[in-house]
């Protein structure tokens, strides 16, 4: 890929392009390879351009990588997994963007091989004018029989002029699979609210720490340090 | 002569939730220091009367009053409603994870104590405070840590809000079945909880109940029968006896 790309490509539709423009041409993304029965946990946080990272999962073998977009004009994370057999992958991704920030998760899991399992479970949060997308895509190969891909993509404005996008996208070519995809943008829990609530927590309180459960899932194992930069995130975009 | 004001007073409370009318002129006053128990059949509105005293969103209040220490309670939010001293216990604790119960409670008590324009409690304080409370309802800190009420038995939870009440320190707490869901030794230790933080004579206690088992912990001073919206006999504690024996059909 040489030139600069345009909305027409899906995977770049709710891309900063000028911010983009600043950055291309991309490096090479990252290969990693977990070898056969091989256990692999990531940590990465974006606070400002594109990372790109390759992931091929061996037989048996198992990935764990956490997400945080944040604080930045413009962060990317894009993620390409492919699946052998048996493989274990989790991607927990989360974004917190505000002001006129860009904020983008764009995920690929390839099942390829029978008896795989993987799970995304991407949050987003956006305030001022910011947007936060999120597309993943599950690909079942022909004969990846026993395959199971859950995506879960969720999304919380802080404000009526920040923009969320969640794209789940399903692409099954085997029999046998087990295949679940939920995307909502929604509204804070309204039970949480009103024990906090009814503890006394005053209402901006409140709201900020049913955000930090909002975003927990998306971040459930993730390291400390992953943790305190999210929970900083969060407090600078309310 | 002087008037005494009375903790909580309720008058003619009617109240709708979803535009369908559950209570339907409730009246009860409780003065501090008594215990009073309301009992009642499903469905009678018992919780619905704890969460339109705490101010759930939802549950409408279409005519009457409530004062609480002789403040109109329904012109409060329900966060200052908590400020000003009224703690509700739920039947269901939330679930939040992703924020650890210390969080919650430290938030919960500095949120309490900027109402009243006292300074926030420190780090260490608070931590003090905390495993003094915790140890009163026999809770590891460990379980503290933890995030609130996520993974917790329902025995758990029910000690976990009473550890809340002990931080919190209410004038009045509406306890909605707090009994259930807990076996014999966690019944016990709830009720030596609620007794070693609200029997005192400037608090008050409204214990929702199904069961007489709870009562024998904490001897209630007045019981109540709430059937179809509103208190239909009122007694002192052989009143619970006689249900548990009766049933609500035979004394209410
Ligand atoms: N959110 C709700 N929407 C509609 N009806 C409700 C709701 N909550 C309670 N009710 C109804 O109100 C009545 C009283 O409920 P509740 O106060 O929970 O009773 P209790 O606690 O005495 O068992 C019941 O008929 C119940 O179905
Ligand atoms: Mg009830």
């Amino acid at each position: 890929m040489t030139a600069l790309p345009t909305r027409k490509a899906e995977a770049w539709r709710y891309a900063d392009l000028a911010a983009l423009e600043q950055l291309w041409p991309l490096a090479e993304p990252e290969a990693i390879t977990v070898s056969a029965g091989g256990d692999y946990t990531r940590a990465i946080l974006n606070t400002g351009g594109v990372i790109r990272i390759t992931l091929t999962i061996e037989a048996k073998a198992s990935a764990t990588i956490h997400v945080l977009n944040a604080s930045a004009t413009y962060a990317r994370v894009e993620i390409e997994a492919t699946l052998h057999e048996g493989a274990d992958f989790t991607l927990g991704g989360v974004q917190i963007a505000g002001g006129t920030q860009t904020a983008e998760i764009v995920a690929t899991v390839r099942h390829i091989a029978p008896d795989a399992t993987s799970r995304q479970i991407l949050r987003s949060i956006a305030g001022g004018t910011a947007t936060a997308s999120v597309l993943g895509k599950v690909y079942v190969a022909k004969g990846a029989d026993g395959t199971d891909g859950q995506q879960s993509m969720r999304a919380m404005l802080l404000d009526r002029t920040a923009t969320a996008n969640a794209r789940p996208e399903l692409e099954i070519h085997a029999d046998d699979v087990q295949c679940a995809h939920g995307c909502a943008i929604g509204e804070l829990d309204a039970n949480g609210l009103f024990y906090l609530a009814a503890r006394g927590i005053e209402p901006s309180r409140a709201k900020a720490l049913m955000l930090q459960a909002f975003i927990a899932e998306g971040l459930d194992g993730a390291e400390d340090n992953l943790l305190a930069h999210a929970q900083a995130a969060l407090e600078a975009v309310l | 002569m002087t008037m005494l004001t009375s903790m909580l007073a309720i008058e003619n409370l009617h109240a709708s939730v979803a535009d369908k009318p559950i209570l339907k002129g409730l009246n009860l006053t409780i003065n501090a220091g008594e215990v009073h128990a309301i009992m009642g059949p499903n469905g009678a509105g018992k919780s619905t009367t704890g969460y339109v005293l705490g101010g759930r969103p939802g549950y409408e209040v279409t005519e009457g009053s409530a004062t609480f220490n002789g403040q109109d309670l329904f012109a409060l939010e329900p966060h200052e409603r908590a400020a000003s001293g009224l703690f509700l216990g739920f039947q269901y604790p939330v679930e939040i994870p992703g924020v650890s119960n210390l969080q919650f409670l430290r938030e919960a008590l500095n949120s309490q104590r900027k109402f009243h324009d006292l300074p926030p409690l420190s780090g260490g304080e608070f931590i003090k405070l905390a495993k003094e409370k915790a140890g009163l309802l026999k809770m590891d800190m460990d379980m503290l840590k933890r995030p609130v009420n996520v993974g917790f038995s329902g025995g758990e939870k029910k000690r976990a809000e009473m550890v809340q009440m002990g931080i919190l320190d209410p004038k009045l707490a509406i306890l909605d079945e707090t009994d259930s869901g807990l076996d014999i030794d966690a019944l016990r230790i709830c009720g030596e909880g609620i007794n070693a933080i609200m029997r005192k004579p400037d608090k008050a206690v409204l214990l929702i109940t199904h069961y007489q088992r709870l009562l024998d912990y904490v001897k209630p001073d007045f019981v109540h029968v709430l059937a179809g919206g509103r208190i239909v006999k009122s007694g002192g504690p052989e009143l619970a006896l006689e249900l548990e024996e009766a049933g609500y059909e035979g004394v209410a």
